[in-house]
């Protein structure tokens, strides 16, 4: 007789049903709600066509630099000598709205959307315990933000590869390494975004708790992080600058240099678990003392 | 008398001081059939929501299938099925992918029967042909339907049934109505409530009736019955006198109307109050002895009117 069989018949004897499912059933059928959800998809398909867009211009535009310095100029720049660049380039323009929205748009639905159709107490009544459900959503949101993350920088290395070639990787520090090299740094900085916008994701998770109103806390959260690059912005508050979420978003840049300057990446780092933290705990302090009236 | 609930001094107060909920002590017993009765607004969802931990109360306990329900909730709950305040589900995925995202959640059931469990839940309700359409598309009464389906996804023990029968067509609430008698019959404990006694009234073994709040009555349908006193009507072209021999019999509650007089009837037997009257020279012209429907009960326990109470 199979573990299952006994749980069957233990529950149908009226006994206390043991725990048979240990087997994160329930987080894979989440990352499934959000991954067949058609709004959902379409924004992994808009994310997909950034990079295209960008390699596109360049080449339609004949790669010849259109001035400008700084970091983005640079990175830009690159793309026409590799096209590894397209996915960086990609990366750095959409980190400080488009990704911040797209994680948004599923963390803010979280915890609201299942109150906003009422299937939030069907699913604590089964019983999915607060905490547990919380934990599986943030998983769930964890796992959307590594893939947008990734999703950009595929596209972004194959459309690049297609369109202006691979080969050695110069860096911006002036030296070259390995094109494998340059794809083991994409990974690296790749896994930097998710974790960055994962703090984002901690935020609407949050918000989400908050209110039955699934618009509602998907535009409080852009609305968070744009308020954090508007404070970045300031200068007369550039002491509180490296503990604003968003200040070390696009920092990932160090990661293209030789050596790997980390100092600041693994402050962003920082700072993105301690937004995480703080965020679950007010979500798990919220959420475990609501009344479920939805 | 094992009690499938049991609540002590069950009390919600919602911020701004509202008293939804109000020292209600439930006593439904194993394998009753329990009618939880009240006009909309006097509490009965609050109370349901209670009894599943969906919110939480200002004040009391209670304990579901013989657990207190706080320090057991994840061992108890699987045990009981539920419909509240309606059906809901994910609008864009199918009756069947609903039903099978509820079941993904349930730590205690194995995935390896899911299927096989969803099919017949589906089965049970008559929504298997409907099992792969969108829950978007359903019909109200096929949403029910899928609510209850919800509800069986798994043998239980107690089912709480919020308003089962909303949104049924009366074909629909025949079938319900049997489900629940079936369901009973297995010796599942059903906690059913509704607004309407006579939805229930053909199904239950137990009632109970809550008022602004409050419980104002507890027991077993046919005590609830027993309880109601008769009363005899005399019509009569003399009233007065017809009321001069119901007193003298020793009824209490004697009233006179327009050609007619009321009292009840207690004790006595109702041929030896019409010899009497005959007796005492009382033109008859018509006789009656009253019991009160239980509608009438339920009205008179939980006043009339059309205002929403709280």
């Amino acid at each position: 007789m199979s573990l299952a069989d006994v749980a069957d018949r233990a529950t149908s004897g009226g006994r206390t049903p043991p725990m048979v499912a240990r087997s994160g059933r329930f987080l894979r059928s989440e990352i499934g709600m959000v991954f067949r959800r058609r709004r959902n998809q379409a924004l992994l398909v808009v994310l997909g066509c950034i990079p295209i867009l960008i390699a596109v211009a360049i080449k339609v535009s004949g790669g010849t630099s259109g001035g400008g310095n700084g970091d983005a100029a640079t990175l830009f720049g690159s793309i026409t000598s590799n096209g590894v660049f397209v996915a960086f380039s990609a990366l750095f323009v959409i980190m400080p709205l488009f990704l911040p929205m797209a994680v948004s748009v599923v963390a803010g639905d979280s915890v609201s959307g299942e109150a906003n159709s009422g299937t939030l107490r069907y699913l604590l009544a089964v019983p999915v315990g607060r905490s547990r459900l919380l934990a599986v959503k943030f998983a769930a949101i964890v796992v959307w933000c590594v893939v947008c993350s990734f999703v950009v920088a595929v596209v972004g290395v194959l459309i690049g590869l297609v369109l202006f070639g691979g080969g050695e990787v110069t860096l911006l520090s002036g030296t070259s390494v390995s094109f494998a090299a340059g794809l083991w740094r994409l990974t690296l900085v790749a896994g930097y975004v998710a974790c960055s916008i994962a703090a984002v994701g901690a935020i609407g998770l949050f918000v989400s708790t908050l209110t039955e109103v699934p618009i509602a806390a998907m535009a409080t959260t852009l609305g968070l992080t744009i308020t954090s690059q508007v404070l970045d912005a300031v200068p007369q508050i550039s002491a509180v600058h490296p503990w604003l979420p968003s200040h070390y978003w696009q920092q990932f840049i160090d990661m293209l240099r030789d050596p790997m300057a980390l100092d600041k990446v693994g402050h962003g780092l920082l700072v993105a678990a301690t937004y995480t933290a703080l965020f679950l705990t007010l979500a798990w302090a919220r959420f475990n003392n609501k009344d479920v009236t939805s | 008398m094992t009690l499938a609930i049991a609540s002590d001094a069950l009390t919600k107060r919602f911020r701004g001081g509202q008293v939804a909920v109000d020292h209600v002590e439930l006593r439904v017993p194993t394998g009753s059939i329990y009618g939880f009765l009240g006009p909309n607004g006097s509490g009965k969802t609050t109370t349901i929501r209670m009894l599943l931990g969906l919110i939480y109360p200002t004040a009391g306990t209670h304990q579901l299938l013989g657990e207190p329900f706080v320090e057991n909730a994840a061992r108890v709950l699987p045990r009981v099925g539920s419909l509240v305040e309606g059906p809901a589900f994910h609008p864009y995925l199918s009756g069947q992918a609903n039903l099978a995202r509820l079941d993904a959640a349930d730590r205690t059931v194995s995935a390896r029967t899911a299927s096989r469990r969803i099919g017949e839940a589906l089965d049970r309700v008559g929504l298997s042909a409907a099992a792969g359409k969108r829950y978007r598309n359903y019909s109200l009464g096929m949403r029910q339907r899928l609510g209850i389906a919800a509800a069986l996804l798994r043998p239980r023990d107690l089912l709480v049934l919020d308003e089962p029968t909303n949104g049924l067509d009366p074909q629909g609430t025949r079938e319900v109505r049997h489900l629940i008698r079936q369901l009973g019959d297995e010796g599942v404990s059903v906690f059913v409530s509704s607004h309407l006694l006579s939805e229930v009234e053909q199904i239950c073994t137990h009632v109970g009736v809550m008022s602004v709040g409050r419980m104002v009555w507890q027991g077993s349908l046919a005590s609830l019955a027993a309880e109601q006193q008769a009363r005899v009507r005399v019509l009569s072209a003399a009233p007065a006198a017809a009321a001069r021999v119901l007193t003298r019999l020793g009824l209490d509650g004697v009233s006179t109307a327009d050609g007619e007089a009321h009292a009840v009837l207690g004790a006595v037997a109702p041929e030896h109050v019409v010899e009497a009257l005959v007796a005492a020279g009382v033109g008859v012209r018509g006789f009656s002895v009253d019991r009160p429907s239980l509608e009438d009960v339920f009205v008179g326990l939980t006043g009339e009117g059309f205002d929403v109470s709280g």
